[in-house]
């Protein structure tokens, strides 16, 4: 299967709905041993509520942060997390992975 | 992503339809593709195994570099017959991440299976397994079938059972090419004995069907 998982698409558009602002955190490529699958999604709304996976719970906080910023911007940005990355980023995925991450405004 | 493409992609999911969400990273620009489209893109090689093989992924062309992201639609099993196999089936399948569909032999409506079909819209995210061994139930389901895009059928019963069936489905005016998409007899042989392990080879050949194309 793939990583798609339609039930966090499903609580984005509710929020947007509800009026709430929201962004969209995608993985689009992985390397070695990643623990999400390219295709899966983090809702995130402006408070910092959150639905869905982009790896299993290392990166989220992190991912979380970056899309408020995206939210107060407006604009998309790709992020990239991993072991080598440990100079750039504080957290990194402990399954020596690495990942790329599309983090875009919802509806905006 | 605004909120017309985001609506695009929501739509084509309640409508069970196949679509891409293709975007520029470098421009942040997006697009919506649909399957039946998707031969006029300029990514129209990459979409073609994305969708069948249900997979995302970044792509770098002259043009620039796109993520790739397919929205297909939930897998589904459509089960011909209530019968034993289906019992140790649905728990395997389900877990595989099909949606179910069991039509038994008729229903409470008084309903055959091949009034029900058509209904459904038999596309290339769905399988049919037809396990009722009865011909006057299995083979008009499996006539609507061989007619759709669906991406598996199957037909439970031996060689000699899947032998008659394909001269009545010739009879009937089906092609060689269109017969031999009809797994018979169904699953890969792993001299599966009883219920739960015949639903074991059925899974795996629908996975290879889904997965490999053949």
């Amino acid at each position: 299967m793939a990583g798609t998982d339609p039930t966090i698409l499903d609580q984005a558009a509710q929020w947007l709905k509800d009026g709430r602002q929201v962004a969209l955190a995608t993985v689009i490529e992985t390397w070695g041993s990643a623990p999400q699958p390219v295709g899966s999604q983090l809702a995130i709304d402006g408070e910092g509520n959150f639905i869905g996976s982009v790896s299993g719970g290392c990166v989220e906080g992190a991912v979380v942060t970056e899309a408020i910023d995206v939210i107060g911007s407006g604009k998309a940005k790709t992020l990239a997390f991993g072991v080598a990355d440990e100079t750039a980023w504080k957290v990194g995925l402990a399954c020596g992975g690495k990942i790329r991450v599309y983090v875009e405004p919802l509806g905006a | 992503m605004t909120p017309e493409i985001f609506q695009q992609i929501m739509d084509a999911r309640a409508q069970r339809k196949a679509v891409a969400l293709v975007t520029a990273l470098d421009s942040g620009k997006q697009r919506v593709v649909a399957r039946d489209h998707a031969a006029d893109d300029i990514l129209a090689q990459v979409l073609d195994e994305a969708f069948r093989f249900d997979r995302s992924g970044v792509h770098k062309i002259p043009e620039g570099e796109f993520f790739v992201h397919i929205h297909n639609p939930p897998l589904r099993l459509i089960i011909i017959g209530a019968v034993h196999i289906a019992q140790s089936l649905i728990p395997i399948a389900r877990a595989t991440g099909y949606d179910i569909v069991v039509i038994p032999d008729v229903t409470l409506h008084g309903e055959w299976p091949d009034e029900i079909l058509p209904g459904l819209g038999l596309d290339q995210r769905s399988a049919m397994v037809a396990l009722t061994h009865d011909p006057k139930i299995d083979d008009p389901s499996l006539q609507l079938a061989l007619k759709s895009k669906i991406f598996y059928i199957g037909a439970l019963g031996s060689k000699k059972t899947q032998a008659s069936r394909v001269q009545r489905l010739s009879a009937a005016g089906f092609s060689k090419t269109d017969i031999a998409r009809i797994h018979g007899p169904i699953g890969i042989d792993i001299g599966a004995q009883g219920a739960p392990e015949i639903a074991i080879a059925i899974m795996a050949e629908l996975t290879r069907v889904l997965r490999l194309g053949s």
